[in-house]
């Protein structure tokens, strides 16, 4: 992408791109940096036309916008305008508080909406965070200058939620100096309405306040002429013990509207004369419609159209039940693109292949490996499955082309980046598509710019109707076309010196993509080599809640765990020898050991196992109690989490998120397994991708912050990779029986 | 065909084949989109609603089966002057929801169960509550079952 100063993520998202496959989940970002290399001087700083559109399209009479993302009406009602789509994560509320924290805003005034699909909203701050953080070199950014930084985030179209990333970027980088700033403007004018030094004014509850005569102006009546003052770009922020809404449990802003049913998803838009298509691609990715016999449909009540695409075929109807029966009367044949011999059995063989013949295609760690790990290292192979984020509403969005302009609705992790595809794929200029963000059931990495293969399909349909069309996946199309986490295996091998320290640790890993960038090995040794092994089969390398810190924590933590038995050590005592002293993680780790009650006597049928693993700069360890029961499946009772994310914004929204991704990593662990045959996915539904439900959910759930006071790390993600690693090692201490293939249950069954 | 049936206490006529689940009638005829679509094979749960006064996943009831029976969803469960059903606030009371989209279907299965059972055990809620959420919202879901019935709150997670 370095040869394209302009990289656009809708050329690289089309789904029969044959760039598709190689696509890596953060490519277009590492683009950008490229761009910063190549066109930093070479490109004219053209963005106030962006910013301009951008507070025309929200700022109506009687209200005042700051830097865009904020606006204060004369009434003193607040609106902040988040760049990033809430699936679920609490995030905006998170950044609503930071905001207002600095602004000294009145709470109960306060709306957070989600901006609207335009460049002028591209998420600065997340560019300035993620480049630092993808490059290797956070300081990177720190000498462009921010107007800049808004022109590559609008090069990239970003407007992308993901990589954990809402708080620490756009709410540290972006949102509190826009508060801050406004929050200075204020006072300013305040200062000249009182005739009295800015020094003697105070703020809070949207006012400004002379204490020593009593006065006090609203910010609804400063606000007029505070947004024409030029606002300052790096203003001091509060102190962390004035805080008086971050780090408070404010109940979250969307919740109500979600227990009464009038919560707006993409999949509930509606608009008069709409129909709804459903649709079937390729069961085999990478193959092509090749033949179909229209008439079964069309001979069925309420079908009104069937349309080929290149690699599907789609029914449209008054409503879902017709177009589902239109598509299920079909006999659609499709070829296979080469791929009918890609099965679960012949991806591990490949990783295995490559794993004798020893040539990885990327290397990394320290130190001569082959003479520390000697003749005879301790070795151990581990397997894992595609898993499938199965978030709970299936893609639905909706698309209507009149009179030249294309519209759409519906919930996306990138709104920006579904309007530009959408042009792409419509041949129309950026200005003649508009895309409408609304809410998203779930989506845990599924929605990227990336996998948005919906939005190519709804855009042809809608390019040959002449009413609204909302197209719905059924579930069985989502289960069968995902963006799934890669199928992984690795061999890991160790030496342990005489000292009972590990001399020597190899991870030799098979997947797709490389994951040195996106996992952190915590462990301090003399000798470490993590080598990737690259094969592609012909399904995406999908971007699973928390990436590759899954599997690798899984491998890495599983690993450790047989090493401790190996020198008769405790688990969490032979961690601890391989952590530095005064670490984070060894803090984390003697905090969940203390708290857990580690090396307290428990029944005997129960095991108690530990897993630590940092991503997204927050490091969570887990220890769990688990037994097996009588049908060989396994029972967590009782999970001690303790988390250092730096420092929490919402304590029990972060809270939740680490209840929620513990679930889903032990949801994932116990038994979820997309498996191919002939190239073709075999699961068909939630009836065999079991997802774990209440009852087996833990009973107990002690979570615990540590707030060691370091850069803001994620919350939504990095929850889920200690659970898998924590469960099985808690297995293992029950039974003796060591779980080296996910997920647990084929295995607890065999 | 016309078929007729009574929605949160009123009385609605629709054109429908009769084979047409429930859900697609509440969403696209009625126009009551609370009652969520998630697998429409009765998996999940996310269409959760209540025919004369039974849970019932209405992704897999035809609406010609409910010709002349009350069916109550999310959006009925209010009282006439907008005042939360108990189980509402109390999924609000213990910030429950993450993306929202199943809780329509948990909230119609917890009143069910709770309608039943008076004050339901854990176990009872184990054996109810088999509703699918991809966010893992079960331990506050619990939680709110105990609060709506008056119970203490259960030391089943929260942040120390």
């Amino acid at each position: 992408m370095a040869d394209n100063p302009n990289p656009n993520l809708a050329e690289d998202a089309a789904p029969t791109s044959a760039k598709k496959k190689g696509f890596k989940r953060r490519a277009f970002l590492i683009g950008g940096v490229a761009v910063v290399g190549a066109g930093l001087f070479g490109i004219k700083l053209s963005d106030s036309r962006a910013a301009t559109k951008a507070t025309a399209l929200t700022t109506g009479k009687g209200e005042h916008n700051f830097a865009t993302w904020l606006k204060i009406a004369e009434d003193d009602q607040i609106t902040i305008y988040s760049p990033h789509t809430d699936i679920g994560q609490g995030s905006n509320t998170g950044l609503a508080q930071m905001l207002a924290e600095e602004l000294d805003a009145a709470w109960d005034k306060v709306s957070l909406v989600s901006a609207p699909a335009e460049s002028g909203f591209a998420n600065t701050g997340l560019g300035r965070g993620f480049l630092g953080e993808m490059s290797g070199q956070p300081g990177i950014v720190n000498g462009i200058p921010q107007s800049f930084m808004s022109f590559i985030a609008r090069s990239m179209n970003l407007q992308i939620t993901g990589g954990s990333s809402a708080l620490r970027y756009t709410g540290q980088v972006t949102f509190q100096k826009v508060g801050a700033a406004t929050r200075l403007a204020l006072i300013e004018v305040a200062a000249g309405r009182l005739g009295v030094p800015a020094a003697e004014l105070t703020t809070a509850g949207s006012k400004v306040l002379h204490a020593k005569s009593g006065k006090s102006l609203r910010y609804g009546e400063l606000a007029a002429a505070a947004a024409a003052l030029s606002l300052d770009s790096d203003p001091q922020l509060k102190s962390p013990k004035d805080y008086k809404l971050m780090r408070t449990s404010v109940p979250r802003l969307d919740l109500p509207a979600k227990v009464d049913g009038s919560a707006q998803y993409g999949m509930d838009f509606t608009v008069p004369d709409m129909r709804v298509a459903t649709i079937k691609a390729a069961p085999v990715r990478g193959g092509k419609l090749t033949s179909v016999d229209l008439a079964p449909a069309m001979a069925v009540k309420g079908v009104e159209k069937v349309i080929k695409l290149d690699n599907a075929v789609a029914v449209i109807a008054k409503g879902y039940w017709p177009a589902l029966g239109g598509l299920r009367a079909l006999s659609p044949q499709f070829s296979d693109g080469g791929n009918a011999g890609i099965s679960t059995a012949s991806i591990f063989k490949a990783y295995d292949d490559l794993f004798a013949k020893g040539e990885p295609a990327e290397e990394a760690g320290v130190g001569d490996v082959q003479a520390g790990l000697g003749a005879k290292p301790i070795e151990a192979k581990y397997q894992v499955p595609f898993l499938h984020h199965a978030m709970m509403e299936p893609f639905a969005l909706t698309a209507h082309f009149k009179d030249g302009k294309l519209t759409l609705w519906g919930g996306m992790q990138d709104p920006l980046a579904t309007k530009m595809l959408a042009a792409e794929v419509a041949e129309l200029d950026a200005d003649n598509v508009t895309f409408h963000p609304m809410l998203i059931g779930g989506s845990f990495g599924r929605r990227l710019p990336m996998y948005m293969e919906i939005v190519e399909q709804v855009t042809r349909l809608a390019m040959q109707l002449p009413y609204p069309v909302k197209l719905i996946w059924s579930r069985e199309e989502e289960v069968a076309q995902g963006a799934y986490r890669p199928q992984s295996a690795a061999i890991l091998k160790a030496a342990i010196g005489t000292d009972g320290k590990i001399a020597a640790f190899s991870n030799d890993y098979g997947q797709p993509e490389s994951a040195e960038s996106e996992t952190t090995f915590i462990y301090d040794l003399p000798v470490v080599a993590r080598r990737h092994y690259e094969y592609a089969s012909n399904q995406q390398a999908g971007a699973w809640r928390s990436v590759n810190s899954t599997q690798q924590g899984f491998y890495n933590e599983s690993f450790m765990d047989e090493l401790a038995h190996a020198a008769k050590a405790d688990p969490v005592e032979f961690r601890r020898r391989h952590l530095k002293p005064g670490s984070r993680h060894l803090a984390v780790l003697d905090e969940v050991a203390k708290r857990s009650g580690w090396g307290t006597p428990l029944p005997e049928d129960v095991g108690r196992g530990v897993a630590i693993v940092e991503s997204f700069k927050t490091i969570v360890a887990h220890v769990i109690e688990a037994s097996v029961k009588e049908d060989g499946s396994p029972k967590v009772l009782k999970v001690t989490t303790v988390v250092d994310a730096g420092s929490i914004v919402n304590p029990d929204a972060a809270a939740a998120q680490i209840e929620g991704g513990t679930i889903m990593g032990l949801s994932s662990a116990i038994g979820e397994a997309i498996t191919l045959e002939q190239g073709a996915v075999q699961q068909s539904n939630l009836t065999d991708y079991p997802i774990l439900k209440l009852a087996d959910a833990p009973a107990v759930h002690d979570i615990h912050f540590l707030n060691s006071g370091a850069f803001m790390g994620g919350i939504g993600e990095p929850g889920v990779p200690p659970a898998a690693p924590a469960l099985a090692n808690a297995l293992f201490a029950a039974t003796g029986k060591r779980i080296r293939q996910l997920p647990l249950l084929t295995q607890a069954k065999a | 065909m016309s078929i007729s049936l009574n929605v949160n206490g009123k009385a609605v006529s629709v054109e429908a084949e009769p084979d047409t689940p429930l859900l697609w009638v509440l969403r696209e005829d009625i126009g009551l989109t609370g009652t969520k679509f998630g697998c429409g094979v009765a998996a999940c749960g996310a269409c959760s609603v209540h025919v004369d006064g039974q849970i019932t996943r209405s992704c897999s009831i035809a609406v010609g089966d409910v010709a002349g029976k009350s069916v109550t969803t999310i959006e009925g469960l209010k009282s006439a002057d907008g005042t939360l059903h108990r189980v509402q606030q109390a999924w609000i009371d213990a910030q429950v929801p993450q993306c929202g989209y199943c809780q329509s279907g948990q909230i119609m299965a917890a009143v069910a169960l709770i309608q039943r059972t008076g004050s339901p055990s854990d176990a009872q809620i184990d054996e109810a509550m088999t509703n699918i959420c991809r966010c893992g919202t079960y331990p506050r879901i619990r939680k709110a079952i105990h609060a709506a019935t008056g119970k203490a709150t259960a030391p089943q997670d929260g942040a120390a």
